[in-house]
């Protein structure tokens, strides 16, 4: 059971752990140091054997930590999950060790991360991107990269040759309309968020 | 005119393959577009006459950048994204990514819609399964189940249609409920399909589970041990095969599933067979649910009518009172307004646990929506399950795993 | 005679037609399409359905779904083609033999669908030519089936005699 004995068990000795908060699941806070030797007592000690997911997050380029590493894992025993929050130091080049050997699951889950946010994750056995192709030159889930993508040739360059085709920024006219609730009410029309527009027209005076 | 010849890439294979292997080895490329239909995965092997001795998996032929988009739409805005990740069972989907949501927004829903969602994802694991297990029998050589599996699924959709408008990618819920409620008689007629389906599955299974070729071609292949299991991250019915007891509706019911009495299929060995085989039985502890859902049906509203920045209101007050006008012009603008915070839930579709994590800065556009897709963690034991056996077998093995492309790639 | 029909009454013809050759050549192609499906994604799932018993696609001659490209006709894209897959789809494309035409079936083959966004190509037409484009998400069978009598009117319509002695288009590898 995940109770209060639970939580002051696992923070005893462990300076650098901190509880974030309980409401949907334990949360807890680590950092990158330490994170293999908590897992590893987690897998083995606490029944936390299943990694469920592996992701990051990223808070914005002014934010003070820019990229946190959030690893969910489950117990079979317990029936629950537990959410580890781990802060990347480093904001231009965020490092975290590798669980893949703690966790073989979390060998595609760190490939995904490295491939949509740049983390790279030291010791992994095979650091490559995965869903994207391996040229491609961004990071798509950072957030300041548009959705619309930015123009860079097609992965086949003899296929781009014969038929002129080019990985061009997806046009966004016409997109899903959000509305702002910040600011003035009188510019919370809905406008589509990302407003990297492919077309331009010269206005009529 | 004449026509330059050019070099042809086979991409990354001739370099792995100049550099890695060994003696009289043989790279074979099985590509994206090949006729196991499970979608476009690529599987860079290395052979020794017809022995596999590595196996890598190339993904993100399919990726369409979900959790971007996901980004910059409201929440009932990404309805229809979810629908597309597994396309063979959308409802489950859908399900899942409203209760997610709703978690978040710590919404409590009527009894009636909890039973509809409850109906529909069982008659969509239904759906899901049925498929797999047709191409299952098709990648093994089988043609006819394909064909039988095909014909019970024709006539699920016909009462998706009949419910959401949609045969498959149905965007049936809403962020604090259901999109419309029951239609009359369709219960009715569901009961009615339900009836119907055992003698279809047993048609089947005469056909596959005491077929000879079929055990030679299944039995003792793909041997996934409980250990891997786990370790590799694998949840559904492939975990259930390989005998571990984990089952999200029993183990952390949502949704009112703890009303329903149903067992939980689970193998013994591990194998391409046994994975068959719980599908087949969830089949039919599927239609034991939907029949106590239909028995139990309770009245009431379909949706969180206390949700009131969430839930658009029913179109007849919106068009007459000037409140719930505005409130559904705030939900379609701005988006369901969700507090600050995050939440994970995992929901046991058909093919895994499929789990949302969500950020939520709040406001009506989430701030980070991480989609953990079952296919993606199934597809992770490949590396180390296929090297061992023959070709032939890794179409029995891709088919007994069920993954789809869609939820793989998002 | 006001009759749209091609009838032929051999007591008074004879046993021999007369016609054009790109009639005849029309004619056989369009009534044995074998189509290669190129399922990627959801529509991929309407493809077999409308190959399935209810719309049946057999009664058109197409049922020969056939996952090579050297034996087929008809280039069926369904689904969703990311700028990954782009090469493929266009590599497969050149490896079928003439004559070949392309179905664009759904919205994401067709314009890139719902998903507008830096990994999906908008629209398969970027990278082979398209002869008919099929709307809907996903299309249902029987829109499938309009769209492939479509492709059998414009098979129809061909010049095929002088296609023959046409330059085929750049392939990307031989």
């Amino acid at each position: 059971m995940i109770d209060e004995d639970f939580v002051s068990l696992l923070l005893k000795g462990r300076e650098y752990l901190s509880v974030l908060h309980q409401e949907d699941c334990l949360t807890l806070q680590s950092d990158p140091a330490h994170i293999i030797d908590l897992c590893t007592h987690l897998r083995d000690e606490q029944t936390f054997d299943l990694l469920a997911d592996l992701t990051a997050i990223d808070q914005g380029e002014d934010a003070s930590t820019r990229f946190i590493v959030v690893v969910h894992l489950y117990s079979l025993i317990h029936k629950s999950y537990l959410r580890i929050h781990v802060n990347c130091l480093d904001n231009l080049n965020p490092e975290v060790p590798s669980l893949s050997g703690v966790f073989p699951a979390a060998n595609w889950h760190e490939r995904e991360t490295f491939d949509m946010f740049g983390i790279s994750f030291t010791e992994h056995p095979n650091l490559k991107r995965i869903l994207m192709w391996d040229e491609y030159p961004y990071y798509p889930l950072r957030k300041e990269f548009p959705l619309a993508g930015i123009e860079v040739p097609l992965p086949a360059a003899d296929v781009s040759e014969v038929t002129g085709a080019n990985v061009d920024p997806a046009p966004m006219m016409g997109g899903p309309f959000v509305s702002s609730s910040n600011g003035r009410l009188s510019e919370a029309e809905p406008r589509g968020k990302d407003e990297s527009w492919t077309e331009d027209t010269e206005k009529l005076l | 005119m004449s026509k330059t010849v050019k070099e042809v890439q086979i991409g990354d294979v001739g370099a792995q393959a100049a550099s890695r292997m060994d003696g009289d080895r043989m790279a074979l490329n099985v590509g994206p577009s090949h006729p196991t239909t499970h979608g476009v995965l690529r599987l860079i092997m290395e052979l020794d006459g017809d022995l596999i001795t590595r196996c890598e998996p190339v993904l993100g032929y399919l990726h369409r950048g979900d959790e971007k988009i996901a980004e910059n739409m409201t929440y009932n805005q990404f309805v229809p994204y979810t629908d597309r990740l597994d396309y063979l069972a959308p409802l489950a989907n859908n399900v899942a990514y409203a209760i997610t949501v709703e978690k978040l927004a710590g919404i409590e829903l009527p009894e009636r819609c909890e039973a509809i969602r409850v109906l529909v994802c069982e008659m969509a694991r239904i759906s899901s399964h049925l498929l797999g297990m047709g191409v299952f029998g098709m990648d093994a050589g089988a043609w006819t189940p394909f064909m039988y599996t095909f014909t019970e699924r024709e006539k699920l959709y016909s009462l998706f249609e009949e419910l959401t408008g949609a045969r498959f990618t149905t965007s049936y819920t809403r962020i604090g409920g259901v999109a419309r409620d029951l239609p009359e008689g369709w219960l009715s007629k569901v009961e009615k399909f339900v009836d119907e389906l055992p003698q279809a599955i047993d048609e089947v299974e005469k056909l596959l589970t005491r077929n000879r070729i079929f055990l030679d071609r299944t039995e003792g292949i793909g041997t996934i041990s409980k250990e891997d299991a786990i370790a590799f991250g694998i949840t559904g019915p492939n975990l259930r095969a390989s005998g571990v007891d984990l089952d999200l509706r029993k183990d952390r019911p949502y949704s009112g599933y703890e009303k329903y009495e149903f067992d939980v299929p689970i193998g013994t060995r591990g194998d391409c067979y046994d994975r068959y085989l719980v599908r087949i039985e969830e089949v039919r502890q599927s239609i034991l649910i939907i029949k106590q859902v239909i028995a139990s049906m309770p009245g009431g509203l379909w949706y969180a009518e206390d949700a009131k920045k969430i839930f658009a209101p029913p179109k007849e007050q919106i068009m007459t009172n000037m409140e719930e006008l505005i409130q559904n012009f705030m939900i379609v603008t701005e988006g369901p307004q969700i507090p600050p915070g995050e939440v994970y839930f995992e929901a046991e579709n058909p093919k895994g646990a499929l789990g949302f994590y969500l950020v939520s800065k709040g406001g009506g556009v989430p701030y980070r929506l991480k989609i953990r897709a079952p296919s993606f963690c199934n597809l992770s034991i490949l590396e180390k399950l296929v090297p061992g056996h023959m070709l032939s077998d890794i179409t029995v093995i891709l088919g007994s795993l069920d993954f789809v492309m869609g939820e793989c790639d998002r | 005679m006001y009759s749209n029909e091609v009838g032929y009454n051999s007591k008074i013809e004879g046993e021999v037609i007369v016609t054009r050759a790109d009639a005849v050549v029309n004619w056989i192609r369009k009534h044995s399409v074998w189509p290669m499906p190129m399922g990627l994604a959801c529509c991929a799932i309407e493809l077999m359905a409308s190959a399935a018993s209810r719309y049946d696609i057999s009664r058109f001659g197409m049922e020969v779904m056939r996952f090579s490209p050297r034996q087929s006709d008809c280039m069926i894209v369904a689904g969703t083609v990311t700028y990954k897959m782009a090469e493929v789809v266009r590599r497969i494309y050149d490896q079928m033999g003439d004559p070949k035409w392309v179905v664009a079936m759904g919205a994401c083959a067709s314009t890139g669908g719902m998903y507008r966004s830096y990994a999906v190509m908008q629209g398969v037409d970027n990278v082979v030519p398209v002869d008919v484009y099929v709307s809907g998400c996903p299309p249902r069978p029987e829109a499938l089936l309009d769209a492939m009598m479509k492709l059998q009117d414009k098979i129809g319509n061909e010049p095929a005699v002088k296609n023959l002695s046409k330059e085929p288009v750049t392939s990307v590898a031989s």
